[in-house]
């Protein structure tokens, strides 16, 4: 039996309370993310658990129980009190998917500090304008990393902590400090602060159509919506190995790859290596993995390499599978089913600034290959019309998908944006302030992608309502490519936008004018791609580039990027009669 | 081959590696299961030697596992030069 049940039952009588009996969870307990997921399951008698299986390249590996999870979470906590960080503090985690990335995460929480965790593959000019806009005070990082806060330190007046958790410390630079926590001293206590459901805890950082990225402010409470949604969705159990695949650089990866799941007291695996087909069924086979929460452009991926190499392995230990990131396509379920032993991956939708699973596949509810699945018991959803924004009632019929807010992992606010915050809700007054349109029931939150409704309240995922290139389920926004593009000695104009891709969903491709005395060519092209890649990240990087005479613009000089990407896809290129002679 | 490898390699010290990192990649050094070469770094990596020696490698062959050491990468590089 699945812990929902019947989804029809729990939808009928639902209130958001049930994730307190979820919990067990008693009147006066600490609403501090940090200690639920270490302290309170070390209280209840799990602290011999195995909290952390952990896996990197070359053999490396290691088992945490939730003791040690306490344990090296009060020591960070304790450090970086010493460094004099204070509660509210934003504090970045910049590293790949080691033990203390997730430690630390804990201990900063602890701390009452809000956590940062940013993509270890970020460049020097992504991390900057995140930790600009954030006026993060310190940074966690590895002697890997550290080299790019070095590039960007010097511009960042407000960041007074570099410290660097691994690696040689006779190779830190001045302004620099070591703390390896697992030959610290060990810290048996640890005053943990005292946060109420409005205490802010997480700050990730998402991209949109137009400016830099925004960072999205959440909160203790989030943990209600983190841990229900796990336990349903997930259906993860007390003698469950679950393994999300995600990076905690996103915010599937503390959702559902830190808080969730240690919530509930579940062991779960990191690996911290490379992709490859073989590794990760190896990785499933060796730690009996049996609940898999990944990503589609990784599910694909899996699918290229065929069925032939999943029988090399033993997965019988698979008992759910489920997915996030972008939309998984009908045959990547199909195809998981065959190969599986007859499990299908449930496709979950949601987003950085929803905090939690908002449209989803159910345990035991009937897949149909290709839908997002239903709302989550709790969520009011609909579809908006495009033109209206008033619910569409026909079904088939496109339109924006939109929850009612009020929902308990809703972001707070956009940092330092209220406008922008705002302007996600339709029905808002112009004064309207945060607190409010979260709290208003009148509203709708417009989440930027289309979809549609079937007759059986089937989701259907269409694609983005705006120019966010959604690459192997990863936001990238079209603006902050353009500006590094332009940065390029070579280039006089740029635009970007995302194309289709058989594995990402999409990637990024450029459209460029050059300067004078400079003429296209392949090298040319690769040196483009590699300045973006360095600069920005991988993802970011343009994986083709075309070079144009001009762009196309609006009379009043904007680029239409909506021109190239119709071009792209193949589809109707719309009014052109905007567009710019010249 | 020799020359092709240091080449290839050469390449990924100067664009996926910092200063002193160099000692630590050899031509059979893993590349992407160790992670100093990402899936979508692959791709830039691929167009180098694409550019560099004048061929078109098919994607069905451009896997992770076939771009995980130098010798792997010159082995499929030598296999579309004829």
């Amino acid at each position: 039996m699945s812990n929902i049940e019947s989804y029809e039952k729990v939808s009928k009588d639902f209130n958001w309370d049930i994730a307190r009996d979820v919990l067990n969870w008693k009147d006066g307990e600490l609403l501090n993310i940090g200690a639920i997921c270490s302290d309170r399951i070390c209280a209840r008698g799990d602290a011999d658990k195995t909290a952390l299986i952990w896996e990197g390249f070359g053999d490396r590996k290691a088992e945490y129980t939730f003791n040690d999870l306490r344990i090296f979470s009060n020591g960070f906590a304790q450090f970086l009190k010493e460094q004099g960080i204070e509660p509210g503090d934003r504090v970045c985690i910049f590293m790949d998917k080691i033990p203390s990335l997730y430690f630390s995460f804990l201990g900063i929480l602890k701390l009452g500090a809000i956590a940062q965790p940013l993509f270890s593959a970020f460049g020097d000019e992504s991390l900057e304008v995140r930790l600009a806009s954030a006026n993060t005070k310190a940074i966690l990082t590895t002697r890997k990393h550290v080299r790019k806060v070095r590039k960007i330190k010097d511009k960042l007046p407000d960041l007074k902590n570099i410290i660097v958790v691994e690696g040689d410390p006779a190779k830190l630079k001045e302004g620099e400090v070591f703390f390896d926590v697992l030959s610290a001293p060990k810290i048996e206590k640890f005053d943990v602060f005292e946060s109420d459901s409005e205490s802010p805890s997480v700050l990730h950082y998402t991209s949109g159509t137009t400016g830099q990225p925004k960072g999205a402010l959440h909160v203790h409470s989030s943990i209600w919506g983190q841990a229900l949604t796990t336990s349903w969705v997930l259906d993860l159990k007390d003698d469950d190995v679950y393994w999300c695949t995600a990076d905690p650089g996103w915010v599937t990866g503390t959702s559902y790859g830190i808080i969730g799941p240690w919530a509930l007291g579940t062991t779960q695996c990191v690996l911290d290596s490379g992709f490859t087909s073989s590794r990760w069924y190896q990785f499933i086979q060796d730690n009996k993995i049996s609940v898999w929460y990944s990503a589609p452009t990784a599910i694909r991926a899996l699918m290229k390499d065929g069925n032939e190499l999943v029988g090399e392995f033993d997965l019988s230990s698979l008992r759910h599978l489920a997915s996030v990131g972008e939309p998984l396509n009908a045959e990547a379920v199909i195809w998981s089913g065959e190969v599986f032993n007859g499990l299908q991956f449930h496709d979950t939708f949601w987003q950085t600034e929803t905090g939690a699973m908002m449209i989803t596949n159910f345990p035991g509810m009937e897949i149909r290959p290709g839908s997002m699945g239903m709302p989550f018991p709790g969520i009011s959803a609909t579809v908006l019309d495009l033109e209206s924004h008033e619910p569409v009632t026909e079904p088939g019929k496109v339109g924006l998908i939109a929850f009612r807010p009020g929902w308990p992992s809703m972001f707070r606010r956009y940092w330092k944006q209220p406008d922008v915050y705002r302007s996600k809700f339709v029905g808002a007054t112009d004064d309207a302030m945060p607190d409010e349109l979260r709290m208003n029931p009148d509203l709708w939150y417009v989440s930027g992608d289309r979809a549609s409704i079937d007759k059986d309240g089937y989701y259907w995922f269409v694609g983005r309502d705006d120019d966010v290139i959604n690459t192997g389920g990863h936001l990238v926004g079209p603006f902050e490519i353009e500006s590094a593009l332009v940065e390029h000695e070579a280039i006089a104009e740029a635009a970007a936008i995302g194309k289709p891709d058989e594995v990402n969903m999409e990637v990024v491709k450029a459209f460029v004018t050059l300067k004078p005395g400079y003429e296209p060519s392949d090298d040319l092209e690769l040196d483009i791609m590699n300045f973006i890649r360095k600069r920005l990240s991988p993802l970011a990087m343009p994986q083709e580039i075309e070079y144009m005479d001009k762009l196309p613009k609006t009379r009043s000089g904007k680029i239409v990027r909506r021109y190239l990407k119709a071009i792209e896809w193949g589809e109707d290129v719309g009014d052109i009669s905007s567009l710019s002679d010249d | 081959m020799d020359e092709m490898k240091k080449n290839v390699l050469e390449y990924i010290v100067d664009e996926y590696l910092d200063e002193d990192e160099e000692d630590e990649v050899s031509f059979d050094s893993p590349l992407i299961s160790s992670g100093i070469v990402d899936s979508f770094s692959m791709v830039s990596l691929k167009r180098f030697v694409e550019n560099k020696y004048s061929i078109k490698l098919p994607d069905e062959e451009a896997t992770p596992e076939a771009f995980d050491t130098v010798n792997s990468i010159c082995n499929l590089i030598n296999k579309h030069m004829g």
